[in-house]
């Protein structure tokens, strides 16, 4: 019975966060400024996060946790090295 | 999906409650984030996503493995504290970034840099140096 009720969970989860990656990556390819397709790659990042949690629940492993967080982490130091390069047009000065 | 069998069902419930609610509302942020108009709109949205959207995957993720392991798992919350950080620091900079990029274009849709006239009034205003040296 809990199988049946966390496999179905894990796979609405799963597919809710797919289709939310995929608004965020047509709105980083269609974005109208630069600024919207950093925020697109932000999004994505986390939900790619989230997703890989979902999918660490479903295989009961604890190895996508360290993948997680590693992308967490890129994803902070991407976006705020992307938003520095917006403002100034360099990273590091 | 072998391990799930091992959960009791009041735990498989909960992380089930959670994981919905977790997706739901990230899946609501984003799909924010693609239909709201503007760029000053659309920074407000994925944040339905780094709050409780990631907050509700992370107490599902700890709740499913403390109780298959039957000790307590909390590197999860690791993450939690990491994104509920981290994001208003970056949002604050990519808005900041984008307010620049609209002014020195001189978009009509953002406030200027210098206030309206007529709002400071500056014959009132007390000059520093007089203030501090009082003429005799």
């Amino acid at each position: 019975m809990s199988a049946i009720i966390l496999f179905w969970a894990v796979t609405i989860a799963q597919v809710a966060l797919a289709i939310a990656m995929a608004l965020a990556l047509v709105r980083m390819i269609k974005g109208p400024r630069a600024q919207d397709r950093v925020l697109g790659l932000d999004t994505l990042y986390v939900n790619s996060m989230l997703q890989l949690l979902v999918f660490g629940i479903r295989t009961g492993s604890t190895l996508y946790f360290e993948v997680a967080l590693i992308i967490g982490i890129l994803g902070f130091v991407a976006t705020v090295a992307l938003a520095k390069f917006l403002m100034r047009g360099e990273v590091i000065e | 999906m072998n391990h799930a069998s091992d959960l009791p069902l009041w735990a498989a419930l909960l992380v089930a409650v959670f994981l919905l609610i977790g997706a739901g509302l990230t899946l609501i942020g984003s799909f924010g984030f693609y239909r709201l108009r503007s760029f000053y709109d659309r920074i407000h949205a994925p944040t339905l996503g780094t709050s409780w959207g990631t907050a509700a995957i992370v107490m599902a993720s700890m709740i499913c493995f403390s109780v298959l392991q039957s000790r307590l798992v909390l590197h999860e919350f690791l993450i939690g504290i990491f994104v509920t950080v981290t994001t208003p620091v970056t949002l604050m900079l990519l808005g900041r970034a984008a307010l620049y990029r609209d002014r020195s274009e001189g978009s009509s849709e953002v406030p200027a840099i210098d206030p309206p006239k007529g709002v400071l009034d500056e014959t009132k205003m007390v000059d520093e140096e007089s203030a501090y040296y009082p003429p005799e």
